[in-house]
């Protein structure tokens, strides 16, 4: 099964080495599809583009998101019910549909589609992840903790400060780093609220895609960015469960 | 300090996520609807007027095979994905902590890589020069010159690549905490391996099982980049189509209204599991 899982993306590392354009076959080691991915400025503008959304769309949804686990972990009433069921609706909708009402919302309301919209719907779609990264993190905290820092006569705000947020920064953390991965792979939403000038990172590899001279270049930028991905993954994972690894500080 | 009726700084503390979403989220779901009702102005944009049109247009007979293809294979990769992610999970839950959060990264990794890479991936793996369609040239599994991309096989292994994670990790998340003593005390009451897995921790997980169910059918039914990229001309679904309405068309009411149609198949399915979640949970109390 992890072979089924991850056939694809040896396939793609092997043949960004690959001299062969489709390759079918070994045809020897090249750097060449590297080189030519180096020399697509383009590319580099549109990561530029990406890593701008991605950076400012993760920031916002950790702070909204943070702020909403708190609410929905600290407080039992109907208001929290209904935010509760808007924070986990975004997480079942399929992209398109999020893509096409953003749409309609911007194109009814004469907003011009590029940074802004884009950023808009990252930080949108990451929110409902974030909060349930950062939801997950509180429900093992302690808030017996606040009251015995409480007790020991810390204020309110040095009981948040030094015993809950230290705590829980690493779910923070964890959840902005998900957003952060949720936002540059977006292709889908991205598209439907892109405006000229846009052109993220999964735009440019789409219309690569269409194009069949820069496909073995696709393969060396999948290759970076599957590396990247694990790089991320590892260290988000980490963050989320640094009590599980191995040490026995529970 | 758990207040029953929200106080100021609760309201305070939720309007931030709470106005973004409802901004962004549900006053656009609205508007679809809205949308949906809604002339067409030919320069891209919206009419002015109001019209039954673009609802009474869904009656036109060529939207049946769309509509039937993607429920089918909505369907089809659903079931599929839990058939593969039920022995898996089960499996997962048993072995020990170290190895099962090992096996937990390997299975997300795929999932944080690039949607279009993966996709990218098993283009180049299905292509007619690819390595896949050589291998089974060579063992003879398939003639010459087959082709292994464009048709609806491809969607559906695409599809079923892309969404076995939401399937894996809900039904993870419930093996996680069921209690495989369980299974011991089937057995010693007699029941077979097999028997004990279908009657007894199939049951148990039941909760995550209708959780990935909804959100590998929910997640599928609105795919339209998966059959635009591996599937061929006749093999596009109901997002294909509201995709063209709005880019190759410019036509907004119509797209809202297939969105519409489809928000609607998405909230019928999750309406239903809610329901029943709840009234297993009804069940369990009394």
């Amino acid at each position: 099964m992890i072979a089924f899982l991850f056939a694809p993306l040896v396939v793609l590392v092997v043949n960004s080495f690959n001299a062969s354009r489709f390759g079918g076959e070994w045809d020897g080691f090249t750097w060449s599809w590297y080189e030519k991915l180096w020399a697509a400025d383009e590319v580099w503008e549109s990561l530029v583009i990406t890593l701008k959304i991605a950076v400012s769309a993760s920031l916002a949804s950790m702070l909204l998101g943070t702020l909403a686990a708190y609410t929905l972990h600290r407080f039992r009433s109907g208001l929290q019910s209904a935010h509760s069921m808007l924070i986990t609706l975004p997480l079942v909708m399929p992209d398109i549909l999020m893509g096409m009402s953003l749409l309609a919302l911007f194109v009814l309301t004469g907003v011009e589609t590029g940074l802004l919209t884009i950023w808009i719907a990252h930080v949108t779609f990451c929110l409902s992840f974030v909060t349930m990264v950062v939801l997950g993190r509180l429900q093992d905290f302690d808030f017996t903790l606040i009251d015995a820092a409480r007790d020991l006569g810390a204020t309110r705000t040095q009981a948040v400060k030094k015993v809950l947020l230290p705590l829980v920064l690493p779910g923070v953390v964890a959840g902005g780093l998900l957003a952060f991965t949720l936002s540059i792979d977006d292709y889908v939403i991205t598209f439907f609220v892109s405006g000229p000038g846009t052109t993220t990172l999964p735009l440019r590899i789409a219309s690569m895609m269409r194009t069949s001279r820069s496909l073995p270049v696709i393969n060396a930028l999948s290759t970076l960015l599957i590396a990247s991905t694990f790089l991320l993954a590892a260290l988000s994972f980490r963050l989320q469960y640094p009590l599980r690894s191995g040490n026995s500080e529970s | 300090m758990i207040s029953r009726s929200p106080s100021s700084t609760q309201w305070l503390l939720t309007l931030p996520s709470l106005a973004w979403l409802g901004l962004f989220f549900v006053i656009p779901a609205i508007l679809i609807v809205v949308t949906a009702f809604r002339s067409v102005d030919f320069h891209g944009g919206v009419g002015a007027g109001w019209t039954m049109e673009n609802i009474v247009a869904l009656r036109d007979p060529a939207w049946l095979p769309i509509a039937w293809r993607t429920l089918a294979l909505s369907a089809a990769t659903t079931f599929i994905c839990l058939a593969l992610a039920l022995p898996m999970t089960f499996h997962m839950a048993r072995v020990g902590p170290r190895l099962r959060q090992i096996l937990l990264l390997l299975v997300v990794i795929p999932f944080l890589s690039n949607f279009l890479i993966r996709i990218f991936a098993w283009k180049s793996l299905l292509h007619p020069e690819g390595p896949l369609t050589n291998l089974l040239v060579s063992l003879r599994l398939v003639p010459e010159g087959a082709l292994l991309l464009n048709n609806v096989g491809a969607v559906l292994l695409v599809m079923i690549y892309t969404q076995l994670p939401f399937a894996i990790l809900p039904l993870y998340a419930a093996a996680e905490k069921f209690d495989f003593s369980l299974l011991d005390a089937a057995r010693d009451l007699g029941a077979g391996p097999w028997r004990s897995f279908a009657k007894v921790f199939v049951p148990g997980v039941r909760r995550g099982l209708i959780s990935a169910a909804v959100m590998v059918f929910v997640c599928s039914l609105g795919q339209y980049v998966i059959p635009q990229m591996v599937g061929g001309a006749s093999d596009e679904m109901i997002g294909s189509k509201i995709a063209q309405r709005v880019f190759a068309d410019r036509n907004l009411p119509q797209a809202s209204t297939l969105a519409a149609a489809l928000m609607l198949a998405v909230l019928v399915p999750m309406f239903v599991a809610a329901a029943w979640q709840r009234f297993g949970r009804k069940e369990a109390a009394s």
